[in-house]
């Protein structure tokens, strides 16, 4: 990492906040999470912290599903729509130092909303014992969750100046890759493991119950890299 | 070919295709240091994609470009630190405050920290920018955007600056302002501009390439352009009582004079007056030898008169023979 990806990053965390998807996004997932915790502390009478974690129709990660291509469509679409890619590449940066930094400025930005949702981790640790294995490994598996996201979206806001385009394509694909699994039921044996693995909240599923295994950060990571991956190509395909 | 010898930039048969268009045909040109370089053609003409293609924003389909004696293509990062670019248009964040843009763009063009403070105020001052420093970019007028645009492309002190139509947008004194420093960079950097203002490049550059199509039309001084290689005209006009002077004569007794290539019938100023345009041969004045004529005919010369072919007239039989030759 450099001082100029982290320059990128600072400016591109600020332009963010400059519109308002960074608040919607905070406000909303805390609302949500809050609702999500207290009903499941009144109803059943418990502090269960799992079902902030556990992907579901109704859930934190569902909310991802939509913010996170909410928060990365503008990243390289905006800067071609208004032509500022050309000022950015007429600098002394690469296209990977670019990726990288409107990255962690979206990871940043998603990592404080989710993250913000400690509060109730904390309260639950106030009013009894709180298991923080679990939940230290549910908030690792949602914040690779959301960056996978993330850099899916930003894939696809490489690929186009128009920031609706990108955010459609990336929620389809994310919506795609966390449904899969439900398919696992319905396919033959030979290929139910293989689609459980290409799902994204199979993973999460697992790193929600508190197993940290290889596999799923493998998954994760690789997922990760290979979208970033992309995306420094097409950025350096624009200058064909 | 190296930084030595001077040359700035070394673009060798650049061609770039955008799909069925041809942008640019074969366009080659050297420039050296110190060179203010004018870039003229019509619209359409790929002033806008040659520069893209010298800051390594597109790729060329053909052919090569060396900055500073660095192949842009195979080492691009190494030939933006040496390069300024103000794109067409003047492309900006439009959210970000003025001053934190150009904190920015000092950063990702690696102004030391220490310096950058420096660099900014110098900057600011230069590009007449104290007063908006703290407004968002998206406030400002087209003017001055233009010059914070001038200002990121000069943040780092660059050998080769590269603007694409800076004055556009800008008011009378400011296109002086800004003629004025880009003749003062001219003294130790390179500068290419591409504008449509003819005057503007008259006054300010040294070298003019003039595109048409793609291709290159001309390449030389603006004097040189504007007339005094291709030879200037004479306007001449005679006072002629009636029956006294025939035209066909004194047409054919001008045409005899040596150093003139060509007479024209011209209007003249009113009855009983005969207006000529005379064609002089390159480098040549042929005034005194037209009054000698006149003296030696006793003819009557109410103006007598040298006229330059400006850059203009050139620019437009450049740019436009060629569509004019192709309906023939
Ligand atoms: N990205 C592109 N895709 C397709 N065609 C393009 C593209 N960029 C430029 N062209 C075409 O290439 C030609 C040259 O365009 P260019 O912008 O270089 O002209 P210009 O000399 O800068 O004109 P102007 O004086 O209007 O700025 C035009 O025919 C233009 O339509
Ligand atoms: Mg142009």
């Amino acid at each position: 990492m450099t001082a100029k990806t982290i320059a990128i990053a600072r400016r591109e965390f600020r332009a963010l906040f400059d519109s308002p998807v960074a608040y919607i996004v905070i406000v909303a997932f805390l609302l949500v999470t809050g609702w999500m915790f207290f009903s499941t502390l009144f109803l059943r009478e418990r502090a269960d912290l799992r079902v902030l974690f556990t992907p579901s129709l109704f859930s934190p990660a569902m909310l991802l599903l939509i913010f996170a291509p909410a928060i990365s469509m503008r990243a390289v679409a905006e800067e071609r729509k208004s032509g500022t890619i050309e000022l950015l590449t007429s600098m002394p940066v690469r296209d990977w130092e670019v990726v990288l930094g409107k990255f962690l400025a979206d990871f940043a930005l998603t990592a404080a909303a989710v993250l913000s949702t400690l509060v109730y981790a904390i309260t639950v640790a106030c009013i009894g014992d709180l298991d923080w294995g679990p939940v230290i490994s549910g908030y690792l598996g949602m914040l690779l969750f959301a960056a996978s996201l993330l850099a899916i979206g930003l894939m696809c806001s490489s690929w186009t100046d128009n920031q609706i385009v990108a955010f459609i394509v990336a929620l389809l694909i994310g919506a795609c890759l966390y449904v899969i699994s439900w398919l696992q039921f319905f396919v033959p044996d030979f290929i139910a493991p293989l689609v459980d693995y290409v799902s994204l909240s199979s993973h999460l599923s697992n790193m929600a119950r508190g197993v940290l295994d290889t596999r799923d950060l493998l998954y994760y990571f690789t997922l990760i890299g290979g979208a970033l991956f992309i995306a420094e190509r097409s950025m350096a395909h624009q200058h064909a | 070919m190296t930084e030595k010898d001077g040359l700035m930039i070394d673009a060798r048969s650049l061609t770039k295709d955008f799909g069925p268009t041809r942008a640019l045909a074969d366009l080659s040109f050297r420039v050296k240091r110190g060179e203010i370089l004018g870039f003229l053609g019509p619209n359409g003409a790929g002033k806008t994609t040659a520069m893209r293609i010298l800051t390594g924003y597109l790729r060329p389909t053909r052919g090569s470009v060396h900055v500073c004696g660095i192949p842009v293509a195979e080492r691009p990062v190494e030939a933006r630190r040496r390069i300024g670019y103000l794109p067409e248009n003047a492309p900006l964040y439009d959210e970000m405050m003025v001053i934190d843009f150009l904190r920015y763009t000092a950063e990702l063009r690696e102004v030391p920290p220490a310096e950058r403070d420096r660099r900014l105020a110098t900057i600011g001052k230069r590009c007449g920018l104290a007063e908006v420093l703290g407004k968002d970019i998206g406030q400002l007028s087209k003017g001055y955007r233009q010059r914070v645009g001038l200002a990121q492309a000069m943040i780092h002190d660059p050998d080769l600056l590269i603007l694409d139509e800076p004055t556009s947008g800008l008011d009378p004194n400011q296109i002086v302002e800004i003629r004025e420093l880009v003749k003062e960079l001219g003294k130790d950097k390179t500068v290419i501009l591409s504008t449509h203002i003819l005057p503007e490049v008259q006054a300010t550059c040294n070298r003019i390439l003039i595109v048409n199509e793609g291709r290159l039309v001309a390449d030389d001084r603006p004097e040189a352009l504007s007339g005094r290689a291709s030879g200037a005209s004479i306007r001449l006009v005679l006072k002629a009582r009636e029956g006294e002077l025939d035209a066909a004569e004194v047409g054919e007794a001008l045409g005899g004079i040596e150093g003139i290539r060509e007479v024209q019938k011209a209007e003249g100023e009113g009855a009983g007056t005969l207006g000529f345009v005379l064609r002089d041969s390159a480098g040549a004045d042929s005034r005194e030898a037209v009054f000698g004529a006149a003296v030696d005919h006793s003819w009557i010369v109410l103006d007598l008169h040298r006229e330059q072919v400006s850059l203009e007239d050139t620019f437009r039989r450049l740019t436009l023979g060629e569509q004019e030759g192709g309906e023939g």
